[in-house]
């Protein structure tokens, strides 16, 4: 369970919220929505645990973060702008070491599985420079499938992916929250799921 | 919640960087080369007198692997930071001093290492004795992953920034100065005669601080980078 409660933060001189109430329960999902600029990104990295917030505390099953560390990073799954994903590397050694920094013990046929779920079959061994801007997303994406963090913070998880891929994503969240996961994310485009409320924030 | 052991955290972040950089050979062979060709530069700007350049090869070697240490910082961290994986890396429910110190040792193994194993062919080139090349190894051996380990300091103050490349240098190069001087003052005391331990020891006192403090002070460093 995360509770925000009168988050403030800022970016330089400019305040880009601040009074931040909210909290999130297992099964429960959360949209924050706003302008460009409005903050979005910053509250996502300040949940992330990145960015200082000037006020306030963010409370993980009624600890704060800040304390947890470790124990906090091992329960969410940050999904960011960027990909996270080395050019070099193939699709199953980028997922291998992620996994394995982590902590999760996977083998090869967990990691394809998850990759062709993804829709990457035949593209697994691939470096992913090759690969499209959908396709690396795709690969970023697969990581949800192979971590068992119960929070997941996405950023604009559905940058470059076509419509085939927003409804496996709309699947895998709903997945997600059916084994009591939380979810949190920013998007522009609609991402509705299936048999659950989302609820909204909206930054101003 | 599975803890890796630092060995297997160690060996996990070491084989990536290693394969990385392995799949980038053209910047590792860049600052090998770059070391080659500044040391090659002093016989033709100073003249080929053996008894001078014999003299003046270990200050030389020194300070270009100083400088090629130097040219091969900016890489460190920037491509990790450019595409996201930095960020994961301070996710990661693990010490982030171990990660940090695992990308420092990866990162001397194909910087330093090189230089290590080069030197000694340059030394030929100055016609130092078999004794005082051996001494220089030993000295390069100690020195180098100091020189990894401060610079990774300045990298990771720098991480971001506009022309960090530049003002890595001049963070990290005045702290370079005591590995410079031991370094160097190792071989020169194998030429003179006299006893190379206190030097050597010395460069061991130096590394052992480095490897203690600065993992933790660049995993600092990181967090403060990212905000």
């Amino acid at each position: 369970m995360l509770e925000i409660s009168n988050l403030a933060c800022s970016r330089g001189d400019h305040l880009l919220f601040s009074g931040l109430n909210f909290s999130l329960s297992p099964g429960e999902l959360l949209q924050v929505q706003g302008a460009n600029g409005s903050g979005k990104t910053s509250l996502l990295r300040t949940l992330c645990g990145f960015i200082m917030p000037d006020t306030g505390e963010i409370l993980w099953h009624g600890q704060n973060i800040r304390e947890l560390g470790d124990q906090f990073y091992a329960e969410i799954i940050y999904l960011g702008h960027l990909n996270a994903i080395k050019d070099e590397l193939n699709a199953l050694e980028n997922l291998r070491i992620g996994a394995g920094l982590a902590g999760c013990k996977m083998d090869d046929k967990q990691v394809i599985a998850a990759l062709r779920r993804l829709g990457l079959r035949g593209r697994e061994t691939l470096p992913v420079k090759v690969l499209s801007q959908g396709q690396r997303r795709r690969v970023a994406l697969a990581r949800l499938l192979l971590s068992n963090a119960s929070l997941w913070i996405l950023d604009e998880p559905l940058t470059a992916l076509d419509v085939g891929a927003v409804e496996l994503m709309q699947e895998l969240i709903s997945e997600h929250l059916v084994n009591n996961g939380m979810v949190i994310y920013t998007t522009h485009q609609p991402l509705e799921v299936v048999g659950v409320a989302t609820r909204r924030l909206a930054l101003t | 919640m599975n803890k890796l052991s630092l060995i297997g955290l160690l060996s996990i972040m070491i084989r990536r960087d290693l394969v990385l950089a392995m799949r980038r050979r053209a910047d590792v062979v860049t600052t090998l080369i770059f070391f080659v060709i500044v040391v090659s530069l002093f016989p033709l700007g100073v003249g080929p007198e053996a008894d001078m350049l014999r003299n003046m090869a270990p200050g030389v070697i020194w300070v270009a692997a100083l400088l090629a240490s130097m040219l091969s910082l900016g890489r460190l961290f920037s491509a990790d930071h450019l595409d996201g994986t930095l960020e994961q890396m301070l996710l990661v429910p693990q010490s982030l001093s171990v990660l940090v110190l695992a990308k420092i040792l990866a990162h001397w193994m194909v910087s330093g290492l090189p230089l290590v194993i080069m030197a000694p062919v340059l030394g030929l080139q100055f016609d130092m004795t078999a004794q005082s090349i051996g001494v220089l190894i030993i000295a390069l051996l100690l020195g180098t992953p100091t020189l990894s380990m401060i610079g990774a300091v300045g990298a990771a103050l720098t991480l971001g920034l506009r022309g960090g490349g530049a003002l890595v240098s001049l963070l990290v190069l005045p702290l370079c100065i005591p590995v410079l001087i031991f370094g160097a003052g190792a071989v020169e005391a194998v030429i003179s005669g006299t006893s190379v331990s206190s030097h050597l020891s010395l460069l061991g006192a130096l590394l052992v601080m480095a490897l203690a403090f600065t993992p933790w002070v660049t995993a600092l460093a990181l967090r403060i980078s990212m905000e």
